[in-house]
């Protein structure tokens, strides 16, 4: 089936042969997404991309008027696999509203829960869901030369992960045979126990509210999660080599893969885990206090780093409509005209935005996703960010800003530096990341395993200073609170796969405007009303394809690698397909069509 | 009524994602130890049927045309049988001119999303039993809430809750915001017992809820029942005692959360001082906000439990003194004081 819709070429390309495929819905991701392609066959590269999602739901218009102390009840149900993230970062925003700042014990425990959140979701996702697309049956189906040469290729890291050859990784990553991916399975499960020993239940939180935590604060609750957390340290020091020597891998078998999902380096990091020591949640001390945060904040362009100000991320974020299906809030209320700081605030920043669905018919020419397009203004661009799937961005921040020392983990300004104690079977052990060349789809998935490590080894920080607080006596996990009659609040945190912000402004006691910015639109959005692609579409845009199957039995592993990079979680969305399959329609020289988007 | 297919019949599983949904019972589902997902694919039990799961989570396929074909083919009665399930809210589709608010996969005729509800529709007929899950799935949930624009329902309100599939199977419903993981994966084991002729008809209740998941309240096995009995209420969260008056709905709430835990028997809800926000209920998330009030209903009872229960916990105090002390015979020195007379003394 050829998609008709799609616009004709606005590139101009020595080819006079593309061929559309799309893959809608994307499996092996949460939620519903789908990815559409012209795909040069002859320079076998990709020439254009469009990203959809399939769903629109509606929290910002439903949420209105509602009490704001259901908000994080209500927002976390937004992702069932990161839905505690939200559920924090909207706590975060209440916080701001209601003026409270959480016992400490109350913080770190919710930041045990976080990082655990963080263990287990980076864990399947890679494993489980990335893994499929290095392991040896997809291989074989997609780049048998490759495999040929997987086979042989003895692992760097033999004796550290236990597999001898590239060729056994792969053949343990094969769904459900593969015992590796078997184990991280097993690893999901008690890194949820973990999180459910600090937040209840995994993924909407039962013991999570304004002011803190419900959690009973005992001794046993920090050593339930210690001894699974060692377990997890152990697992990490087998699973950081065994990556390292997979991407690495297939850097040398399929020379020229660093252009694979590769996009100019534009990587934002809202920041992770707050320090209670320094963290009080009033705006107007914000920049001080998110730069204490143990996942150092930023935007980063072209490799420097702007700003680490999250007052200045904060007031920077625009919403632009772009190819979506919702009308222009023009001449609708302005909720925050300043800032508590006093700085003018923007009327297409979230705390202003409406949310005006308008659904209608999917038209690659004009309007083709529920999804809006977010960008980042720094004075002068519309700055088309993305999170690098999270990990990406939040040690590439971390890295340059320096700021983050506590032993267990160390930012130097080109690198970040892990260190593991010593567990049951193995001694400690140091790993160090260091800031790549490229923004890609290698460096993201490779960022991700590291950050499991990082985020293990911050937990035995948030551990050691939780039972401190434990040992003086300090057991307190919530302060009261009461809801003002008008307030604003905003939040500031990473979900799993990047940059999560929540806007909400209250009235009459009720909520009157509440807008979460979570990782994906910023990843998986249209083209915005200046034609710029979002990040899914930017970077498949040009990968070259190493995949040596034709356009006949074509199934589009590289694009599909580099989409998947990003942790795609649509209950936000894109949708890639391949007509019926396989082949599809020739579009003719190309033309730049008129109204062509991008 | 048992449905015995043919021997080596694979039995499909067909996972429609795209309600409105967060996909949260899917990730839920990977969480199941009792049984585990990987048990219920490898065969692991005994009586399972072969399976084959068409779940997007996890599917090996990159998805699109190659991953939809089971669904095309069992529109076309070409997989048979198949069990389908649903995850997400149904939204009304027809409230609105033109476009969607819920695809999955494009229609080859047009080029436009098929919409979650076609697709229940096209194969709901076909179906062996169509099996709804989390509370978005069963009655609605937090995208049905008052104020949506999009008009959700669960499944039972768009089929019929009188609905029957063509084994005579109705709706089975298995709620919870997410799905409590083993709730669901010893459900799907269930059905599949009884679509190899292992089981009878699976019990259900008036809410189409299996009814040895969802017989009991929160309250009936919460842990911290026992403060209420005793009139002890939690006044602040973070404390061990009862936590109806910040908001918990456990003693009107039928789940057994409590009982089981939520992973391996580690987390839950009250018992471990989240209040019960009713969802695994029809009801949900409405009738329950604001959350963090106190129940209004809940005032009656705990406060006649306050009256009495300050009585009981008093005289239990007095109990509990004289259990903490050892009976006295137990001591050094020369003497034995135990009632025992011993026959080298006489």
């Amino acid at each position: 089936m050829a998609i008709k819709d799609l616009p004709a070429a606005s590139t101009t390309t020595a080819s006079d042969r593309l061929v559309e495929m799309s893959w809608d819905p994307i499996t092996r991701i949460v939620g519903s997404l789908g990815i559409y392609t012209k795909i040069d066959f002859k320079e076998r590269r990709v020439a254009e991309c469009y990203s959809t999602s399939a769903v629109f739901r509606g929290y910002s218009i439903f949420m209105k008027g509602k009490d704001p102390r259901d908000a994080h009840f209500i927002t976390s149900r937004i992702c069932g696999i990161c839905g505690d993230n939200h559920a924090t970062c909207s706590v975060y925003a209440q916080n701001m509203a209601y003026g409270v700042a959480p016992p400490a014990l109350g913080e770190w425990i919710i930041n045990l829960g976080e990082a655990a959140e963080f263990m287990f979701d980076h864990n399947i996702f890679q494993e489980n869901l990335v893994g499929v697309d290095f392991c040896e049956k997809m291989i074989k189906e997609t780049n048998p030369g490759v495999w040929q040469k997987a086979e042989k290729a003895e692992a760097p890291n033999a004796a550290a992960h236990g597999y001898r050859t590239i060729g056994d990784i792969m053949k343990s990553l094969n769904p459900f045979e593969g015992e590796f991916y078997r184990e991280a399975l097993v690893v999901s499960r008690y890194t949820r126990e973990m999180f459910c020993l600090m937040e209840g239940r995994h993924v909407h939180p039962s013991t999570l509210y304004a002011g803190g935590v419900g959690t009973v604060a005992t001794v046993q609750l920090f050593t339930d999660y210690m001894a699974r957390l060692m377990r997890y340290v152990e697992f990490m020091k087998r699973v950081v080599p065994l990556h390292e020597d997979l991407f690495n891998f297939i850097y040398q078998a399929m020379p020229g893969y660093e252009h694979v999902g590769e996009r100019r380096i534009l990587l934002g990091c809202w920041g992770s885990f707050n320090d209670p020591d320094h963290c009080d949640f009033d705006y107007r001390k914000m920049s001080e206090w998110g730069r204490k945060m143990f996942v150092t904040p930023g935007v980063i362009v072209d490799g420097k780093l702007v700003t680490n100000d999250l007052v200045k991320i904060n007031l920077g974020i625009r919403i632009l409509l772009g190819h979506s299906y919702y009308d222009d809030w023009d001449g609708r209320e302005t909720f925050v005209s300043e800032d508590p700081l006093g700085n003018p605030v923007d009327r297409r920043h979230p705390w202003n935005m409406h949310t005006l669905p308008q659904p209608q018919k999917r038209d690659f020419k004009s309007n083709y996703s529920w999804v809006m397009s977010p960008r980042w203004y720094d004075g002068k661009d519309y700055l088309a960010l993305d999170t690098g799937g999270g990990p990406l961005a939040r040690l590439w921040s971390t890295a340059l800003s320096g700021l983050v020392d506590i032993g267990y983990v160390r930012a130097t300004g080109n690198s970040v530096v892990i260190n593991l104690p010593k567990t049951a079977l193995k001694p400690g052990v140091t790993f160090e990341w260091k800031i790549p060349k490229y923004s890609n789809t290698i460096e993201r998935n490779r960022a991700r395993t590291f950050f499991q490590a990082y985020a293990a080894a911050c937990a035995l920080h948030f551990l050691d200073k939780a039972l401190e607080c434990i040992r003086a006596g300090h057991t307190k996990t919530w302060e009261p609170f009461t809801v003002p009659k008008d307030a604003i609040g905003c939040g500031f945190t990473e979900a799993v796969r990047g940059v999560l912000s929540h806007h909400m402004v209250i009235r009459d006691g009720k909520i009157a405007n509440y807008h979460p910015w979570p990782p994906t639109p910023w990843n998986a959005n249209p083209r915005d009303i200046y034609g710029t692609p979002g990040p899914y579409e930017d970077a498949v845009q040009n990968t070259p394809i190493f995949e040596e199957n034709g356009p006949e039995n074509f199934k589009g592993i590289d694009i599909m690698r580099s989409v998947r990079s990003f942790d795609p979680c649509l209950p936000c969305g894109v949708h890639m397909y391949v007509g019926d399959g396989k082949t599809i329609d020739v579009v003719h020289s190309p033309m730049v069509f008129p109204d062509a988007p991008g | 009524m048992a449905t015995v297919p043919k021997a080596e019949t694979v039995v499909n599983v067909l996972w429609i994602n795209a309600g409105l949904s967060c996909d949260g019972d899917s990730v839920a589902l990977t969480a199941a130890m009792q049984p585990s997902i990987e048990e219920i694919a490898l065969g692991a039990l005994p009586g399972l049927p072969k399976v084959k799961f068409h779940w997007p989570l996890i599917d090996f396929s990159l998805g699109g045309a190659e991953f939809l074909k089971a669904f095309f083919d069992a529109e076309k009665g070409q997989l048979d049988p198949f069990v389908l399930v649903i995850e997400g809210s149904i939204p009304n589709e027809s409230l609105k001119k033109e476009g969607y608010w819920s695809g999955f996969g494009n229609n080859p005729e047009t080029g436009q999303p098929i919409t979650t509800s076609e697709w229940l529709d096209r194969l709901a007929p076909k179906a062996l039993a169509v099996l709804a899950v989390g509370t978005c799935a069963t009655y609605g949930g937090i995208h049905a809430m008052a104020g949506n624009p999009t008009g959700a329902m669960g499944v039972p309100d768009y089929l019929g809750w009188d609905w029957r599939s063509k084994a005579g199977i109705p709706i089975v419903c298995v709620p919870g915001c997410p799905i409590q993981p083993d709730n669901l994966s010893e459900t799907i084991l269930y059905l599949l017992w009884q679509a190899n002729g292992q089981a009878p008809m699976i019990p259900l209740d008036d809410c189409l809820r299996p009814t040895w998941l969802f017989g009991a309240t929160v309250h009936e096995g919460c842990d911290r029942a026992g403060y209420y009995e005793q009139g002890d209420f939690a006044t602040e969260y973070g404390s061990p005692k009862c936590i109806v008056k910040l908001g918990c709905w456990g003693p009107v709430v039928k789940c057994n959360v409590p009982k089981r835990g939520w992973i391996g028997g580690v987390g839950g809800c009250p018992n471990v001082g989240g209040i019960c926000i009713g969802c695994t209920m029809p009801g949900f998330p409405d009738k329950f906000m604001p959350f963090m009030d106190e129940p209004p209903g809940g005032k009656l009872s705990s406060g006649v439990s306050s009256l009495y229960g300050n009585v009981i916990r008093g005289l239990r105090a007095i109990t509990v003194k004289t259990l903490d002390e050892e009976p006295k015979w137990r001591h050094p020195g020369r003497e034995l004081t135990t009632g025992y007379r011993p026959n080298w003394q006489r």
